[in-house]
Order: C-alpha cells, then structure tokens, then sequence
C-alpha cells in the first residue's frame, strides 16, 4: 500500500501556531473541478440538485454534505468533499452530472490551509489585494499570493481557507509565516 | 552644556518627553535629547548648526527646514550594513543609540578639501560639464568619467546586505486622507463619525501637521491640543485607521495610491519578525489631499550658511521641540506669516532683533524693531551664520549680528500629488504660488494648504466640506460644526530675489543652482522650464525641488518678462519622498524572490543526494551521484548507460498537464494544433506540435485521449503556463461558440518515466491491470490501478527512445511511487535518472527541446514539415506556408559529430565551410544542443544548418570565437540511437 504525503511532505497534516494565528494544513479533502458544457445549464442544475450540491454564485462559497462549493470562474465550480468518503470524487460527481459538465479531479493539484486569527485582516491585507475586511463569509475569490496563484474562500469574520498550488506548498507556507511574524 | 539652545520648560514644554533622555552621536561626538526629537531638532538644541555639505561647492549647510522638503541636511543613519546615506536630518526621529555621520565631506565637516570647489565657482557653473569635458575625446572614458564620478553622490553605500526586512499590503478605504493636519484632521473626524472607512496617513511620526508647530488656537484649546483630542476620539472609531509615519509617495490609475510606512525607523532595530518598512497600495474610492504647504526661501547672496532657514521651520524648532536655534535671531520676510516667527520666539525669550520686512507698508510688530522695505542683502560666517548686511527701506546699509535668521517667502501649496497625473497647477496671485489644477487624479479632492487655504479656519473649512462632500457621494449625510480659530490673510507681496548684492544667491540649495545659474541659463537660451531644469539641475534630487523650483521659476520669468503662469508650471513625478529600493522590492529577495515548485520525489531525491536545477521555478534532480563518482559526467554516463541497458526512472511531473474537456474539445485540439487530433482513437495518444500565428513552433508534446470528450494534453516544462494561458485565450476569445472547458492538472499528478528493456517488466510489478505489449501499445494511454487498487494512468510514450511508460498516481502518493518503483527495479538494477541524463537520451533519439524550440524555428525547420496539415486550419498554419518560409536551402534540424571523436563539441558553434572566411555572410547555421553520448563515445550534437537535409555525410567546421574552438564535424542524422524506432516498440 502507497502510503500518501501531506503537500508539506508530512505523513500527517500540521497546525502552525504563531501568536494568535493558526495555520492548519488540510489533507481530508477531495477537490474536483466541474464546469458546464455548453447548453447543457438545465441539465447541470439538475443534476447538481440530485447531487445535494449547492453551485456557488460567482465569487461565493457553498457548504454543504457531501459536496461544498467555491465559484473558481464564470460557469465554472470548484467541488470540496470529504476525501475519506469520497477519493475518487470525480467519478462520484460524473455519476451525478453524465456529459452535462465536464469534471476533473483536483484534489492533489492543491495544497489547502485553514487561517484563523482574530485579527485576521492585519495578516490578509499583507497576502492579498482582495478586501476581505468588506466582504461578508461565504466569499470566494482567486487572488495572487508572492506570485502564487491562490483561490481564498473566507469561512468566518475570523477563518479563511487557502487553496494554493501543492509544488509550491512549503513557498506558500513561508509566505504566511513571515508575513504572521510582522504582524504579531 | 548639553542641549544649550533648549528653551526652558518653563517657558515652552512642546512635544517633547523631557522626562527621558535619548543618547545619540553626530559624527562620533556624543550628544542627548528627548523622545520627540528629530535627529536635526537634537542638534540645534544642541547647538549644532553645520550638518552637512552641499552638493557641487561643497559649502556648509544646515537644515532650511523642519521637514521632508529639506535639501541641506542629509545625514547617513547607522551603522554597518543598516548604514542609510542621504537621510533628511529633520524627519529622521531620534532614538537612544542613534548614530549619525555627515557625507560628502573629506576629511571632515568642518574642513572639507573638496570646498576648493565653492572657489572654482566660476568654472563650475550650470552645464559646464556639457562645455568641459568635450576634448580630448580620449579622456573621457580614462580620465573624466572616473573623476567625476567619485566626485559625485552625497552619502555612501555600505555594500554589504541590507540586514533589516520589508514587506507591502494592500488596503481598502472608502477615503484616504493625505495629511493630518487641521484640514485632514477635520476631514477624518466629519467621515469618520459617519462610518466611511477612512485610512488617514501622515508623514510625520507626530499627527497634527502645522498645529503641533503653530501657538495658535482651536476652539478653546491650543491647536497641538486639539489635534491631539481629535486623534483620540478617531483612534476610538474602529472604521478609522490612523497611519502615522506613513508618506503616500505616489497617485496611480484607479484610484490606487503607494504609501511607504516606516515601521521601525524610530527603533535601533526593528523588533523580532517586523519590517523596516512596509509598501502599502492603498485602493480608495475617494482620496482628499491635504497635505499643507511648504514654505519657500527667499534668495540673497549668501542665503545658505548654517542658521539661515525658513521662518516657518525657526518656529516650529521653538513650538514644537522647544528649540532657539540661535541667541538672536532675526525673521526676513515678505508675508505676515514670517512675523508670527518673531512673535513666538519672542514671547520665548529669544532675542529677535530685528524683522526685515520687504513690504513697504504695514502695521509694526510691537516692542519689535521691524524695518519695512527693507532687505537682506549678504551674510557672514563660514561654518554658521554670524551677521546679516540689511538694506533698510531708506537705501542705508546695516550689518546686524545674528545667529539665525528665519526667512518667509510664501509658501507653496504641495500639489505634488496631484501633477501625478500630468495636471498642471494652476497660479494664484493673491497668495504667489501654484495650487493644484482642475485635472488631477479622478476622485481626488484638495484641501487646507494644498488647496491655498492658508488659514486654520480656512483649512478646517475646506477639510469638513470635502469631507461632506464625499461622504454625500456615498450616500451619507455628513455635518459638521467648526470650531473657531485665526482666519488671517498671508498679505504676501512677492519677492523672490534680492536684486542687491553681488554674491551668489542660492535658490536650489540641494543642487547648488544660483540666481546667476538661471540667468546663465536665459543667456544660453536654455530658458523653457523643462530645459531650465535639466540645464541647471534645479529641481533634482532628493527634495525635488520643494522649496527652490518656484523661484528658479520666477527668476526666471523675471528674465523673460513673462509672467510666471506663462514662463511655465512645475509638476512632480512619485515618489513624494525618496523610497529604498529594498521597501520597493518588499518581501522579493534573494532566494524568496520567487516561490519554488517541489517535485513529488524532491523529499526522495534530497535523500540520494541529488543535485537540483532550478526549471522555471521548479527544482528538478539534475543528476543523482552515487558513492565514488567524483564528476558529473560519472553520474550521468551511468544514468544512461544503464537506462538504455536496463531501466531508468524519472520523475517528468513537471510537464504541463492540461485536462481538455468538452463536446468540441477534438475540434479545438485540431486548430491550436498543426496536426490532427479528432480522429485520435480513445486510448491512444499522439505527439503534437503547436505553432504560433507567425508559424513558428510554439510548444510540443504529447496529447492522449481518456474518452470521447476529454483529452490530456502535456507540455513541456517552460511553456506550461503559457500554453495554458494561449490555450484560454483560444478558447475565451477566438472560439467562444465550442464546448470545451481546461484546468491544469500538472500538479495533481505525480507522474515518472519509466524507461529501458526493462521497463516493462519493473511497472507490471505495480500495476494491477496487463500492460504487454498487445494491451497498451506504443502510445496507448488508459487509466488504470496500481498496488491493489489506487487509481493511476498508464502512458506508452517515449523521450528517450527506449520502451517506455509514463506513469501518473495522485500526487500525495508520489512520494510513496518513486520509493515503491525504486524497489521494484532492484533485480533490474534500476537507476533514476536526472534532466541531464534526460538531455543526453533526447539528443542521441534527435528529439527536439528548448534549445531547438527557440521561437525562430518553423517545424520545416525541425524536420516535422510534414506534421503541419493542410487538410484542416490551425492557428499558424497559412503562416507556415509562407515562402520564405519554405524556400529550399533553409535551416533543417541535422546530426553532429566531431571528425575526431576525442574532439569537443560546444553549442552556440557557427557551421563555417572548411577553409571559408570567418564573416557572417560564411554563416551556416549553429550547433544547438549538444552532450556527450556514453553509448557513442564522443561528442554529439543538434544544430540547424542551411540546407542541411542535403548534407548528410559532408564535413564542416564548427567555430566559436566566444572560446576559440574550431572542431572539423560531419553532418549525420539526428538520430543517434535506433533510428528505426525498433527499441521503442518493443
């Protein structure tokens, strides 16, 4: 049996605390990437109601079980699952959804960390040019982090998660950690 | 006695902590102050006037001012690799420990060699090194340059590492405010109380801006009072950020403006994990500049010596910090708000002997000798001033002994920020100067000082109502009540040189530009403003000319007999105040300029000891050294030799991986391809060659088709992200009507090359599935399982020319992979191979790469003519067929071999014919990869050489002048290694 590696290169994920901000990596999540085939919107609608899958509006994050949802680009998702249950989350999804999307398995492609903070806006007006402090939970967005480039869903006024590319996972990791230690 | 020219505390207790006592030294004497201080109001305190050297005559100077704009005072800071040069002496806050040298002076400030200069005066005048340095032509390069060049600059650099660290952010606000002084102040307070989100920035370590340097007062308080009870009332309103030590250097598109906030200057050294400084882009919806005046000299001969300095400053060095800058002090001015120096240092105790006032009439300062139509016409003091030559209004001339002599002149709006556009100010006569134009950044509002509001009530008036204003804009309703405060008119009648005197008269202290250097400058017709400029250098520098543009300007418009609006404007580029490279370049240095791509086996070839390459930003194993091999070229000899003889395996995750999805997805492959991918079997995959719109070969690889509708799409390692993004553009904008949908998945996968013999025989260990040659053949490509079930792709393609598959598995378990096939290959004697054994197998097969995808070269060029279809359109295609581009006679791609087998080959070698001239119009092409093949045993080599599809078999030279080689070769095929293809197949 193949044992797997966190993006970081652990056996297990990591919890980072510097001061009041932990940075958590996360490796119990299946990604998938499902965009419309064109014409096919009735279809995809219906399907992803028989999936239970809320499609996120643009610039939005869904929650939902099994399948949550962040808008990556017009009529396009990214899908978030339970990895333990749902690996192979394309075929799951392609099961629900036929040629109506196309579907692709992102789950490795990415490396996820969870950022909770009180003060999170001090950490994240030094990451990003987004303006997270105006924006209500539930938004999502691509945005660029030292050249790297990252989907940011903000769960709470005090949570974020990070998608960023797995290879640069230890780059992006540094990236946060400097910038956390300039603001504590 | 320390601190000497200290006001009592009695008399005035200003913003200074005089409980604490703040150790610092000054070109190694050592000295004290309090928290508060600048490192230029310490040394006036204590008794320092000479600060430092001016530029080209190196005269001695001490601050003209108590702010950004001074030109005199620029001091290195620290020590060692922290060591700073041309630090403004008047922003720089003092801290315990503070080291300070003066620059541009040898062997010291006091008596500097180079002051031989201010005697040569007359041969060093505006544009003589356009004049001087003409001949002989030969001196130029060996004698002049070197001169002037270590005759130039001010401060010096350490040439070590900058220890410290800088970081940037991005900030959002509904207003920014430039300036906390009354108008941004007021500003801030009206939007704030509303909920708009207000980002309010200052230069200064000390909000207030003129109040904490002015006695007067607002409402019932003092004005540095008022300010102080404002700051914490908005310190109190959560949507209100305060941002002192913060410059907004600069006004870009979008309402988007740059700020630099110095973090840690005001610290021996910064506190563990925080920035120097940190470069804030600040995206605002509405911006209010209300960033004040500066107040400008007056130019007299002599007007440059130690004490001498803006009337404005005098009184801020007294309110402020409690400083008398010298025993007796007069005040030159041409407006009212020079005789409020007077006042202020007179209600000190400070002996004001005299006001001379160059306006004719007027009321008299009481218990003041203050002398109307008068002026001053010469000084003295070599390292400080010591006395004024007056011209009283009566045409008698004076000689009054002073030790500091405050001048008015007007005071200039700072528009800067809104030229930042090219708006070009506007001229206001009643108040002499510029004012900001009606064309400056959208969205942005001028109020208080910059605006010409001179007055506090004028400035908090116009500071509400713009505040009002914006908050309107927004939807919200915004009223304010002002408090009271002076509402006095400057009653300024211009006076910008003192005609009287023979002296040079300085009005760009930072560059040493004279009255007599404008008047040189009409003389030789150098009289457009922008010609002035770059004639004289007015304006130039670190201080951009803040306090000397506008008279160099009405000298000369004095000159002409133009009015001054018509002689021309003067506009500011950013950065408003000078900027480190280092806060510009952030947290991007060194090794974190950018970030690094780990390869799924990076953990696993670190343990073998592999050396890595940096590809793009990935870091690929190079070659993996094995005990004993001491070179190389061992490691990779036995990489390939026993690839070729057994199996090798690379990790090849770094090509680009494009899942290509959709209905239309075989069409779009068949137009951004040259040949054809729609009729690609399901399970197979295909070589494929993109060309650019000009024709010329983009990017190559394979391409397998998973299903009906979706293909994988590989790339090579440079281009993964362009072609992604060419892929898009195709997609988005060229075909928008075609179903297909992309995603990279390069890093989903981890995904290695197993090639050899053996090949095989090692991967039917792992996967679960048959993988003989009848099930996947030569470029099959399916899904299958590996290790009892783990989902995994299995591609039958080749690099090296050996039986070959390349294997995918989910990332996470690519470390797992590498190990597991690593194991596997044991009773092959499997090796791992790095990019250079992966270069040497590629060369021998005649396989194209970087080297020979170099943007110039068709795929005639490459020998793949034949790949480009003419049965369908694709982009590049009629482009290729260009004749030019067909000719016969062209580069083709052929083989390279040294004559000599001992004989080294070296890419970037020209083809020359044997015994033809080393000249261009000789050029046969170039050598454009080569390796040594250990199965060979000699040099081998690519290249592209005119007509070479004709010359199989003849011998040429391969020339490089760069390291004089000249190898006699023979022109082969450029397949080395199984041209029949048989081994690959098999």
């Amino acid at each position: 049996v193949l044992k797997p590696l966190t993006a970081l290169g652990h056996s297990a994920p990591h919890t980072l605390t510097l001061g009041n901000i932990t940075i958590t990596e996360r490796f119990d999540v299946a990604l998938a990437s499902l965009a419309l085939r064109r014409g096919r919107e009735k279809d995809l609608h219906k399907a992803a109601k028989s999936a239970n899958l809320a499609l996120a509006e643009p610039l939005r994050a869904e929650s939902g079980t099994p399948f949550s949802s962040f808008w990556m680009t017009p009529e396009m998702w990214m899908i978030e699952a339970d990895f333990a249950a749902n690996e192979d989350i394309a075929a799951l999804l392609k099961a629900h959804f036929s040629d109506a999307a196309s579907i692709t398995e992102q789950t490795d492609a990415w490396v996820r960390f969870d950022i909770a903070s009180p003060g999170l806006t001090r950490l994240t007006e030094r990451l990003t040019n987004l303006d997270l402090a105006s924006c209500t939970p539930g938004f999502a967005s691509r945005t660029v982090i030292d050249h790297l480039g990252t989907y940011l869903i903000k769960r709470s006024q005090t949570e974020i998660t990070l998608y960023g590319p797995r290879a640069s996972a230890q780059s992006l990791l540094h990236a946060l950690e400097v910038t956390a230690a300039s603001v504590l | 006695m320390s601190q000497s020219n200290r006001i009592a505390a009695s008399a005035i207790t200003g913003q200074i902590d005089r409980s604490q006592t703040l150790r610092f030294t000054f070109d190694g004497k050592a000295y004290t102050g309090h928290p508060g201080d600048t490192l230029a109001s310490a040394l006036l305190a204590n008794g320092v006037r000479l600060m430092g050297r001016s530029f080209k005559y190196h005269r001695p100077r001490g601050p003209l001012s108590a702010g950004s704009e001074e030109p005199n005072a620029l001091v290195q800071l620290r020590e060692g690799a922290a060591s700073e040069p041309n630090t403004r002496a008047t922003v720089a806050e003092l801290f315990d420990g503070l080291t300070a040298t003066s620059q541009n002076r040898w062997p010291s400030l006091a008596f500097d060699a180079l002051s031989i200069n201010d005697r040569l005066s007359n041969f060093l005048t505006a544009g003589f090194y356009y004049k001087t340095f003409m001949w002989p032509a030969a001196f130029w390069e060996k004698f002049y340059e070197p001169i002037i060049r270590h005759a130039a600059g001010l401060g010096a650099m350490s040439r070590l590492e900058d220890p410290d660290s800088y970081d940037k952010g991005f900030l959002h606000c509904d207003l920014l405010i430039i300036g906390a002084g009354p108008a941004g102040l007021v500003a801030a307070l009206t939007a704030g109380r509303v909920g708009l989100r207000v980002v309010l920035a200052d230069e200064d370590f000390r909000m207030g801006g003129r109040l904490n340097a002015e006695t007067f007062a607002i409402g019932e308080q003092t004005g540095a009072a008022w300010a102080e009870s404002s700051l914490t009332e908005l310190a109190s309103l959560p949507n209100v950020r305060l941002m002192p030590r913060t410059t907004v250097i600069g006004a870009f598109d979008h309402g988007i403006y740059s700020a630099v906030e110095r973090v840690s200057d005001h610290l021996a050294t910064p506190l563990a994990g925080k920035p120097r400084q940190t470069l804030w882009r600040i995206y605002s919806t509405h911006t209010l500049l209300a960033g004040g005046a500066t107040e400008r000299p007056i130019a007299f001969e002599n007007n440059d010596r130690p004490g001498i300095m803006l009337a404005g400053a005098l009184r801020a060095y007294a309110n402020r910090w409690g400083v008398a800058v010298g025993e007796r002090v007069a005040v030159f001015t041409n407006n009212d708000d020079g005789l409020r120096t007077a006042t202020d240092l007179r209600g000190y105790g400070v002996d004001v002997v005299a006001v001379i006032d160059s306006r004719k009439e007027g009321p008299l300062l009481p218990g003041i000798r203050h002398l109307r139509g008068a002026e001053v016409v010469g000084t003295e003091g070599r390292l400080g001033l010591k006395s004024i030559k007056v011209r009283t209004g009566s045409g008698q001339t004076e000689t009054i002994n002073v030790t500091a002599l405050g001048v008015s002149g007007g005071w200039n709006p700072n528009v800067n920020i809104t030229s930042h556009h090219r708006s070009r100010p506007e001229w206001r006569e009643e108040i002499a100067a510029f004012v900001p134009g009606p064309e400056g950044p959208v969205a942005l509002i001028v109020a208080g000082a910059a605006a010409g509001h001179f007055s506090t009530h004028a400035a908090l008036k116009s500071g509400a109502e713009a505040a009002r204003k914006i908050a309107e804009a927004l939807g919200k309703q915004a009223p304010y009540v002002l408090p009271k405060a002076e509402d006095a008119p400057l009653n300024i009648s211009p006076l910008w040189a003192v005609s009287h005197g023979k002296g040079r008269a300085w009005i760009d202290q930072q560059n040493d530009v004279t009255v007599k250097d404008i008047k040189l400058a009409h003389q030789e017709n150098f009289a457009s403003v922008e010609h002035l400029k770059r004639y004289t250098t007015l304006g130039m520098a670190t201080d951009q000319g803040k306090t000397g543009n506008v008279i160099g300007l009405a000298v000369m418009a004095g000159l002409t007999g133009k009015s001054i609006p018509e002689t021309g404007t003067t506009i500011f580029r950013p950065p408003y105040t000078p900027v480190a490279m280092a806060t510009l370049a952030g947290r991007s240095r060194g090794k974190e300029f950018k970030p690094y791509r780990l390869t799924p086996s990076h953990v696993w070839a670190t343990e073998q000891g592999a050396v890595f390459v940096e590809v793009g930003n990935w870091l690929r194993a190079q070659w993996l050294p094995r005990a004993g091999e001491t070179t190389w070229r061992q490691s990779v000899d036995r990489e390939v030799l026993q690839t070729r003889k057994s199996v090798g395996i690379c990790d090849v995750t770094t090509l680009g991986k494009i899942d290509i999805q959709g209905t239309d997805a075989g069409k779009f492959l068949d137009r951004v391809y040259a040949n054809t991918f729609s009729t690609l079997a399901v399970g197979k995959c295909r070589y494929g060659l993109m060309l650019r719109e000009d024709g010329m070969v983009f990017d190559d690889g394979t391409t397998a088709r998973m299903a009906e509708h979706e293909y994988v799409m590989t790339t090579t390692t440079a281009n993964a992200v362009t072609v992604f993004r060419h892929l898009e553009f195709c997609r988005q904008c060229l075909w928008p009507d075609m179903d297909v949908q992309l995603i990279s998945t390069t890093e989903a996968w981890a995904q290695y090359s197993v090639a050899g013999p053996n090949a095989r025989k090692l991967l039917q260990k792992i996967v679960d599935q048959d993988i003989s040659t009848e099930a996947v053949p030569y470029m099959g490509a399916l899904n299958i399982s590996v290790c009892g079930g783990l989902r995994a792709r299995l591609f039958r393609i080749s690099f090296s020319g050996e039986l070959a598959f390349e294997i995918a598995v989910p990332t996470r378990y690519g470390d797992a992979m590498i190990r597991k096939l690593v194991e596997a290959g044991a009773e092959f004697d499997a090796v791992v191979y790095g990019t250079e054994a992966l270069g040497v197998m590629r060369v021998e097969k005649g396989h194209v790469a970087g080297n020979e995808l170099n943007g110039q070269s068709s795929a005639l060029n490459m020998g793949l003519g034949k790949m480009v279809s003419q049965k369908k359109d694709s982009i590049g295609m009629a482009m290729s067929l260009r004749e030019g581009m067909t000719a016969p006679g062209g580069y083709r791609l052929v083989g390279v071999k040294p004559v000599d087998p001992q004989a080294s080959l070296s890419a970037g070698s020209h083809f020359l014919e044997i015994g033809a001239p080393p000249v261009p119009e000789s050029d046969g092409g170039w050598l454009t990869s080569k390796v040594y093949s250990p199965h060979l045993g000699c040099d081998i080599a690519l290249g592209y050489l005119k007509a070479g599809d004709t010359r199989l078999g003849h011998r040429l030279r391969a020339v490089n002048f760069l390291i004089n080689t000249d190898t006699e070769v023979e022109i082969v095929s450029p397949h080395f290694f199984d041209p029949e293809g048989e081994r690959l197949r098999a």
